[in-house]
């Protein structure tokens, strides 16, 4: 923990208390109770459908649950709509798929939401929004479209798309999982950088376990809508508790 | 173990698989049956083409004060007459000396509406937005009257190209946002909204122009009886515009679905509200998506204008086929009338189609979901 917000009633940026939710019957999240503390850097992993995109997704209210409280920076999140636009500028996400804006072109991308959300003017909204491409390393797109992207470029635009928000916190779900294997590593450098620079909350789902590895504070191992195991992530990956873990590393790793 | 030495150079392709010569063969003479019927097309062609041209253009009479001029042996189409007719043909039974006025709202619908076509103009969202919200009034009180010291020229006046052009662009400049957010009704997460738009689409859909047309004509003043008889024109314009609204959304609608859901997520996890994101991110995509149909839709509703005879309007059609028709000092001209009908009304739909495509090529952005 290099960072620790200075706020004491608030000692919890995102606080998850026995969180159920339900897709139809299928109960997709058991009891999760899950603190993360300002600035600090946590990697979810697990098999697909352990549920770990669907809880950095109720974490925005992308997903609605059922049951249990989930607080961010201390208010609990209800389905009301205004809290829900106040809170969302504040949690920066990106997805697996970039979800860019392809009608727009990239400096458009990155300005859409400063303009209308944060009634910021454009020149200046432009000017912030250069400062991140240059901070992803691509301020020479700005007038190109997300369609003559790659996909490594696109994701860093998005990222850069999402600090330009000024987030408290960014969730990140699977940000490397679509990409061609040349270019996750140009991806991982700039969230690593941007981990490196600390103060800000991230939560990433992900496996990639050097990026886990490298700037985690805590990994939490999830499966069947369970967390199983949380750890340093030394002590994770050197010295796993449960079986269902060991099988875990012994299968990505041994590839 | 193989290591490549040097990369090789991109050549270009061999000359004989592209120009005119390479397409004929490989399209038209490719094999004896393909010979044949290329053939036989072609002499189908010099059969047909010619006497249609002899009688449109060569032996057609362009110029003639009355009939007689027009008759005769190796006399082609007699274009005098539409010309002759010419002020009714556009305005139906508007006053003649009052022709300036229509006049003038086409002019400056045409000069207002060029700076849109242009990359450069400033304000284009402000100009637009004049245009369709602004400029109906102003083409109303132009052609109506009763302001302004011009006088009332009431709506059953009103006919020819005039009428048909009046009614198709007040019917898509107000089916396509009432489509729109019929369409966005449909797929809302609140079930009363959504069960009235479905309704309505399905109302709508379901029931033939022409009954609409009756029922605004003749049934609705039944309801409204005494005082509250307004006008023909308005009531026809607000049928057509439920009417075609239906269409519109359900186009509307299929272009919505093709959105990835990632592009809503993505909008309203920055913070944007419903609407704006449906505005900003979501329609943008969606209605560029359904270009070609959402001009189906348009293409349909402007020939669709013609059943407003039905009701004792005439339009384009109604003034060529009935009144002109029957006029009798032109008898016998019924074909001419036909095929310039035909031709104004196929012209604009080809122009509506020909700018949907340059419309489609501005906003490719080399994206497809």
């Amino acid at each position: 923990m290099n960072q620790t917000n200075k706020n004491t009633e608030q000692p919890y940026a995102i606080e998850m208390i026995n969180l159920n939710k339900w897709y139809g019957d299928f109960h997709v999240l058991k009891d999760i109770n899950l603190k993360v503390k300002h600035g600090e850097r946590i990697v979810i992993c697990g098999p697909s459908g352990s549920g770990k995109s669907t809880v950095i997704r109720c974490i925005n209210h992308l997903e609605e649950h059922q049951q249990g409280q989930i607080m961010v920076n201390g208010k609990e999140i209800t389905g009301d709509i205004k809290q829900l636009e106040q809170l969302r500028t504040d949690v920066g996400m990106c997805f697996q798929h970039f979800n860019l804006f392809p009608h727009l072109s990239i400096l458009d991308n990155l300005t859409l939401a400063p303009i209308w959300v944060r009634k910021i003017p454009k020149a200046e909204a432009e000017a912030t929004a250069m400062k991140y491409l240059k901070r992803v390393k691509i301020p020479d797109q700005a007038n190109k479209y997300p369609g003559q992207l790659s996909g490594g470029q696109q994701q860093r635009v998005a990222i850069a798309r999402s600090l330009c928000m000024n987030p408290k916190i960014m969730l990140f779900d699977e940000p490397t999982s679509a990409l061609d294997p040349e270019m996750i590593s140009e991806v991982l450098d700039v969230m690593i950088e941007l981990a490196n620079e600390g103060g800000m909350t991230m939560v990433c789902v992900t496996h990639e376990m050097g990026f886990a590895k490298q700037v985690a504070d805590r990994v939490i191992f999830m499966d069947a809508g369970q967390i199983i195991e949380e750890n340093t992530p030394t002590e994770f990956f050197d010295n796993p508790q449960s079986e269902r873990t060991q099988l875990f590393l012994s299968q990505i790793i041994a590839h | 173990m193989y290591v490549t030495d040097h990369i090789l150079p991109a050549l270009p392709a061999p000359s004989d698989s592209k120009g005119v010569l390479h397409w004929l063969k490989t399209n038209l003479f490719s094999s004896p049956i393909n010979i044949v019927l290329t053939l036989l097309g072609l002499l189908l062609v010099y059969k047909i083409l010619p006497p249609i041209i002899d009688w449109v253009f060569i032996n057609a009479t362009w110029t003639a004060d009355n009939s007689a001029e027009c008759k005769g042996e190796e006399k082609g189409a007699c274009w005098a007459f539409i010309s002759n007719r010419f002020g009714q043909v556009m305005y139906g039974f508007y006053p003649p000396e009052q022709f300036w006025r229509p006049n003038l709202a086409g002019i400056l619908l045409i000069l207002l509406t060029i700076p849109l076509f242009f990359e450069k103009t400033p304000k284009k969202v402000i100009l637009g937005g004049f245009v369709l919200v602004v400029f109906p009034f102003i083409a109303f009180v132009l052609i109506h009257g009763g302001y302004f010291g011009l006088s009332t020229i009431e709506t059953d006046k009103w006919g020819g190209l005039m009428l048909t052009l009046i009614i198709s662009f007040v019917g898509i400049l107000c089916a396509l946002p009432l489509g729109i957010i019929l369409a966005l009704g449909r797929r809302s997460n609140m079930p009363i909204v959504k069960s009235i738009c479905v309704i309505f689409i399905e109302f709508w859909r379901g029931v033939p122009l022409i009954t609409v047309l009756f029922m605004s004509s003749v049934m609705l003043p039944l309801f409204f009886s005494g005082g509250t008889d307004f006008d023909k024109l308005a009531r026809a314009m607000i049928g057509i515009i439920l009417f075609q609204s239906a269409y519109v959304a359900e186009v509307v609608r299929g272009g919505l679905q093709a959105i990835p859901k990632g592009q809503y997520e993505a909008a309203v996890a920055m913070g944007l509200s419903y609407w704006k994101s449906m505005f900003l991110i979501i329609l943008p995509q969606a209605l560029k998506l359904v270009i070609p149909g959402l001009v189906n839709t348009f293409i349909a509703l402007f020939k669709d204008t013609t059943l407003v005879l039905t009701i004792g309007l005439f339009d384009l059609l109604a003034i060529v086929e009935n009144v002109l028709g029957s006029d009798s000092a032109w008898l016998g001209f019924h074909t001419e009338g036909l095929v310039f009908a035909a031709f104004v009304f196929w012209m604009f739909c080809f122009a509506m189609s020909r700018y949907s495509m340059s419309l489609e090529r501005k906003l490719h952005t080399g994206h497809t979901h």
